[in-house]
C-alpha cells in the first residue's frame, strides 16, 4: 500500500501536487467569498478544451528535439488565415447547407481546419529547415520567429483584399478588423455539439462535450502517431541524435516532421480556441500565446526534452484552471487592485523559468 | 649514484578512487639528456606528468606518494605555477596559443617586459607601458635558438600547424632558468619533414644543457634522438635503459608485455574458414572522422572469422566501422557479399545486413532514459519493420511482441535487470553493453562489428562479453569484426588482427605472433604489409 502511494507520488511529482493543492485551496477560497464556483468550473472546462490543442502542439516539437515551440504563433497565423478564407467564402451559408445551420457551421470549421493545417504543414517544414541550421539555440530562435511572423502578418492583414463584411472594417477601406465575429460561421459550434448541463439549466455545470471530444480525439491521434514507426524514430532523434543516426535515421528530417506537425497543430488549435471564444483575434493578439502554451505543458510535467500526452491534459487543466479560479479570488482578497493580468504574467513566465532551470542544456541523454 | 640529475621522481604511486594507476614509478633525467617516456595508452604517462606539474586533478583526488627532487633538492610541487618557477616547461599537444595575437605576444604572454610611465607610478605596475622592442628582441632570440625563420610580428592565426609547435617551444625556452622541457607527443600532428626539424631542435636544446622528456610511442624517433628511456606498462615501472643498449624489438616487447589474464577459455573450434570466401571486401577506404581519420585502408574479411582491428587511440581504427556504417564522410569501395555498399546513404550497411555496436556506448549506443525493450527493438523496427502491427491504414508499435523478444534476449544474453521495462541508464556498464549487442543481434546480421566492447566495464563483465562474442561466432557462424584498444582482448578471441597506425593498416598479424611484432606495428615502424599472413 505504502509502495503504491509512493509510486503515485513519484508519477505526479512534487510541483504538480503543490499546484493541485493550491488549485483546491483557491476553489475553497472562491466558495468562501461567495463566488459562483459552478460557473467557475464551467469556465475551467471550456478553457481546458479551448487551449488543449495549442498545448498539444508542444508535444511533437519537444519530442523531435527542437524543444518547446515558442514559435507556435507561426501555426496560429496559418489558422487565422484559414478561418478568414472560410468566412470569406461564406462556407457556413452555402446553399447546400441551407436549413441545417449546425452542419454548415461544422463544414465551415472543418474547411478552415483542413486548409490551415495543410498551409501550416508547409510553413512548418520551412521553419524546420531554419531550426536545423541553428541547432542548440532553438528556443531563442523560435521565440523570435514567433514575434517576427506576427509583425509580418500584421502587414498582410492590413493589405489582403478581403471582401466579406464580417472581416472588413465597417467604415470601409482595406484589411481585416482587430476582432472578427464568428457568429456568421462557426462560433461555439464545438462547444454546443452534444453539450449538456449538470444540474439547473441556467446555473448548472456546462459541459462542452464536442469541444472536449475534439481535444481528446487529437490527443488520441497524437498518441497513435507517437506509437508509429515515424513517431518512435522522431522521439529517438530528439532524445539522442547520434543514436538515431547510428540506426539509419535522418535526424534533420525527423526534426522537420516534428516542427511541421507542431505548426499544423498550432493552426488547428487556434481555430478551436477561436470558435469557443466566438471571435478571431487578429494582429498582436497571438503574440504571447506561445508562452502560455509552453507554460501549460511544463506545468503538466513535461521537460524541455520530454513530453507526453498526459502532460498536455493535466497541464492545460491546471494552468487554465488556476488562471480562471485564482484571478477573481485574488481580486477579491486584495480589494481595489486589478491583479489578474499581473498574476497571469507571473504564473506563466514563472513556470517557464522554473522549467528552464530544470533543463540540462544539451544533455538530453543524461539521466 | 654519481650522475647529477635535474629531476628525480622516486617511488611515485597514485590512486584514483581506489584504482591504482601508478605503482612505484621512478624517473630521472640528467641535464642535457633527451629521455623518452614510453608506454601504451593508459600506461600512466599523462598521470605522471600531471604529478610533475602539480595539476589540480592530482590534489583533488588525494595527492600521491613518493618524492620529487629538482637539482638534488626535494621539492613540493602543488601548482603548475610552482613547476614553472622550478624551471619545468611543457610543450602541449593541443596548442595553447592565442590565434589573434602575434608571435611575440604569444611568446611573452604573462612575462611581458614593461617600462614605468606616469600613470603606472600612480596606479601600479599593471598599467606600465609594454616595451615592444625588447619583447620582439627576446622573441626573435628564442625563435633563432630553435632555428625558426619567421617574422616575430606575424599573427599566429593561419600559420601552418608545424609552426605553432615551434612557437610553443620558443615560448618555453624564452622563460629564464628553464631546466627541463617536456614534449608531449609533439610529432603526432606534424608532417615528416617538420618532425625531423623538431627532432633536430630537441638535440640543439639538449646541447645547451636543457633536459628533455620526450613522450611518444614512435619507436623510430626514440631510437634517433634519445639518450635513455623509461618504459611504463599498466602503471608499473618496467625499466630504465640507455638507448644504445636496446633495439626496437626489445622496446616493443617491454611496452606490450605478455599479460597473464586470460579472457577466453579454450573452446572447440570446428569452423572452416577459407581465405577465398570473402564476406566483406574494403578497398581504399577513407573516412573523415575527426580524431580518428582513416587514410586508405584495404581489408578482406573472411566468412566466419573473428577479425580484430587494433592500434593506439587516434590512429584511425575507430574510423573504419564508422565509415562502413556511413556515419562520417567516407570514400572508397565496400563490397559486402558481392553487393556494393554506398556509405553516403545513411543506413545502407544496416539494411544490407551489417550490424554495428558503437564504441561510445552511452553517447551513441543507447537511449539511456528509455527501456531495455525499446533499446533492443529500435533499430530492427526502423530498418526492417519488425515489431510493428498492421492496423490497416497504419502500422503501430507491437509492444507485446517487443516485450517477448526483449525477455528472450535478456535470458539468452543474461542481462541483469529488474525487467525489460527498466531504463538502460540504470544498468551497469557490462549489462548496457549486452543491450547494445542484443540490439545488433535483433537485426539478425550477417556481419557484426563491435567497437571497444569492453571499454569501461569491469574484468568479470569483460570476460562475459568476450565469451558471448566467441559463442556467437563459434556456434552461429556469425562473422565478427572487433575493434579494440586492448591488444590482449583481441589476441584472446581473434583469428587475425590488423594493426592500424596513422590511418593505414600497418600489418595483419596472427594472435600468437610475438609481442614485439605488435609493438612495432603499433608504433608505426614502416614495414611491408603482408596481406595474407
Amino acid at each position: 500500500m505504502n509502495k503504491h502511494i509512493k509510486g503515485f507520488y513519484q508519477s505526479i511529482g512534487l510541483p504538480r501536487l503543490i499546484i493541485l493543492l493550491f488549485f483546491i485551496v483557491v476553489l475553497f477560497g472562491a466558495a468562501f467569498y461567495d463566488m459562483d464556483v459552478v460557473a467557475l468550473m464551467s469556465n475551467v472546462l471550456r478553457r481546458w478544451g479551448m487551449y488543449g490543442i495549442l498545448v498539444l502542439a508542444m508535444v511533437p516539437s519537444i519530442q523531435c528535439g527542437i524543444g518547446p515551440n515558442f514559435g507556435v504563433s507561426l501555426g496560429i497565423v496559418c489558422g487565422l488565415f484559414g478561418s478568414l478564407v472560410a468566412i470569406e467564402l461564406d462556407i457556413a451559408n452555402l446553399s447546400i447547407f441551407a436549413g441545417n445551420q449546425t452542419l454548415g457551421a461544422w463544414m465551415s470549421l472543418l474547411f478552415a481546419v483542413v486548409l490551415s493545417a495543410v498551409i501550416a504543414w508547409f510553413v512548418g517544414m520551412g521553419y524546420g529547415v531554419l531550426l536545423n541550421r541553428v541547432k542548440g539555440s532553438e528556443m531563442t530562435v523560435s521565440t523570435y520567429v514567433g514575434f517576427s511572423v506576427i509583425a509580418f502578418m500584421n502587414i498582410l492583414w492590413v493589405t489582403l483584399p478581403f471582401g466579406s463584411g464580417d472581416i472588413k472594417w465597417p467604415i470601409g477601406g482595406e484589411g481585416a478588423r482587430n476582432t472578427i465575429s464568428l457568429a456568421g460561421s462557426f462560433s461555439e459550434i464545438m462547444n454546443k455539439t452534444g453539450s449538456f448541463t449538470i444540474g439547473d439549466p441556467e446555473t448548472g455545470l456546462f459541459v462542452p462535450t464536442g469541444l472536449l471530444l475534439f481535444f481528446f480525439l487529437f490527443c488520441f491521434l497524437m498518441y497513435l502517431f507517437l506509437k508509429s514507426r515515424t513517431g518512435i524514430a522522431m522521439s529517438a532523434a530528439g532524445a539522442n541524435p547520434s543514436f538515431a543516426t547510428a540506426s539509419g535515421i535522418h535526424v534533420n528530417k525527423m526534426r522537420i516532421i516534428g516542427t511541421a506537425l507542431s505548426t499544423s497543430l498550432g493552426a488547428v488549435g487556434i481555430i478551436t480556441y477561436a470558435q469557443a471564444f466566438g471571435f478571431l483575434q487578429m494582429y498582436n493578439a497571438p503574440l504571447m500565446m506561445g508562452f502560455a502554451c509552453v507554460a501549460a505543458v511544463l506545468i503538466g510535467g513535461a521537460s524541455t526534452t520530454r513530453a507526453r500526452i498526459s502532460h498536455v491534459i493535466i497541464g492545460t487543466f491546471l494552468f487554465q484552471g488556476l488562471l480562471v479560479v485564482a484571478l477573481p479570488v485574488a481580486n477579491k482578497v486584495l480589494v481595489g487592485t486589478d491583479l489578474s493580468d499581473i498574476m497571469r504574467m507571473i504564473i506563466s513566465n514563472g513556470i517557464i523559468l522554473y522549467a528552464l532551470t530544470k533543463a540540462k542544456g544539451g544533455a538530453a541523454n543524461e539521466e | 649514484m654519481d650522475t647529477k640529475y635535474v629531476l628525480r621522481m622516486d617511488g611515485i604511486s597514485k590512486e584514483y578512487y581506489g584504482t591504482q594507476v601508478l605503482k612505484n614509478i621512478n624517473l630521472s633525467v640528467a641535464p642535457g639528456e633527451i629521455h623518452a617516456l614510453m608506454g601504451e595508452n593508459g600506461a600512466g604517462k599523462s598521470t605522471l606528468m600531471n604529478i610533475l606539474f602539480g595539476m589540480p586533478v592530482i590534489h583533488n583526488t588525494g595527492g600521491f606518494d613518493g618524492t620529487i627532487e629538482v637539482d638534488g633538492v626535494p621539492v613540493v610541487i602543488d601548482s603548475p605555477h610552482k613547476a614553472m618557477e622550478l624551471g619545468i616547461g611543457m610543450v602541449h599537444q593541443e596548442f595553447m596559443l592565442l590565434p589573434g595575437f602575434t608571435i611575440t605576444e604569444n611568446i611573452k604572454i604573462g612575462r611581458e617586459i614593461s617600462s614605468p610611465t606616469f600613470i603606472s607610478r600612480v596606479f601600479g605596475k599593471s598599467l606600465e607601458k609594454l616595451d615592444h622592442k625588447a619583447m620582439a628582441k627576446d622573441a626573435k632570440k628564442a625563435l633563432d635558438t630553435i632555428g625558426l625563420n619567421i617574422e616575430e610580428y606575424t599573427r599566429v592565426k593561419g600559420l601552418p600547424v608545424g609552426y605553432m609547435q615551434f612557437i610553443e617551444i620558443a615560448r618555453e625556452i624564452d622563460k629564464s632558468g628553464i631546466k627541463l622541457l617536456i614534449f608531449d607527443e609533439p610529432t603526432a600532428v606534424l608532417t615528416e619533414s617538420e618532425a625531423d626539424r623538431l627532432l633536430d631542435t630537441m638535440k640543439l636544446l639538449a646541447k645547451k644543457g636543457i633536459a628533455i622528456i620526450f613522450i611518444t610511442h614512435r619507436i623510430d624517433e626514440v631510437m634517433a634522438v634519445t639518450n635513455s628511456m623509461t618504459i611504463l606498462r599498466d602503471g608499473s615501472f618496467i625499466d630504465r635503459v640507455l638507448t644504445k643498449d636496446v633495439n626496437p624489438v626489445r622496446i616493443a616487447e617491454m611496452m606490450i608485455g605478455r599479460k597473464v589474464e586470460k579472457l577466453l577459455d579454450d573452446t572447440d573450434d570446428n569452423r572452416a574458414i577459407s581465405s577465398d570466401d570473402i564476406i566483406l571486401d574494403i578497398k581504399n577506404l577513407e573516412v573523415n572522422m575527426p580524431g580518428e581519420r582513416v587514410k586508405g585502408v584495404d581489408l578482406a574479411i573472411r566468412r566466419g572469422e573473428v577479425f580484430g582491428i587494433g592500434g593506439l587511440a587516434g590512429q584511425g581504427k575507430i574510423g573504419i566501422p564508422n565509415g562502413i556504417m556511413g556515419l562520417y564522410e567516407t570514400t572508397g569501395s565496400i563490397i559486402f557479399e558481392g553487393d556494393e555498399i554506398n556509405p553516403k546513404i545513411l543506413g545502407d550497411a544496416l539494411r544490407k545486413g551489417i550490424a554495428n555496436v558503437s564504441e561510445d556506448r552511452r553517447g551513441v549506443g543507447l537511449l539511456l532514459n528509455n527501456s531495455i525493450e525499446h533499446n533492443i527493438t529500435f533499430t530492427a523496427m526502423q530498418i526492417q519493420g519488425k515489431f510493428l502491427k498492421n492496423f490497416g491504414i497504419t502500422r503501430l508499435y507491437n509492444k507485446k511482441q517487443a516485450l517477448k523478444h526483449a525477455k528472450s534476449m535478456i535470458k539468452t544474453l543474461d542481462i541483469r535487470c529488474t525487467g525489460p521495462e527498466q531504463a538502460v541508464g540504470r544498468l551497469s556498464g557490462g549489462n548496457q553493453q549486452k543491450v547494445c549487442i542484443a540490439r545488433a543481434l535483433t537485426l539478425t546480421p550477417k556481419l557484426l562489428i563491435v567497437s571497444e566492447p569492453t571499454r569501461g566495464i569491469d574484468i568479470g563483465a569483460k570476460k562475459l562479453v568476450i565469451e558471448l562474442l566467441s559463442k556467437l561466432n563459434r556456434e552461429q557462424g556469425l562473422t565478427i569484426i572487433m575493434v579494440s584498444s586492448e591488444l590482449n582482448e583481441l589476441r584472446s578471441i581473434c583469428d587475425r588482427i590488423a594493426i592500424v597506425a596513422e590511418g593505414k593498416i600497418a600489418r595483419i598479424l596472427k594472435p600468437e605472433d610475438p609481442d614485439a611484432e605488435f609493438g612495432l606495428a603499433m608504433s608505426g615502424v614502416k614495414q611491408e604489409v603482408h596481406k595474407d599472413e
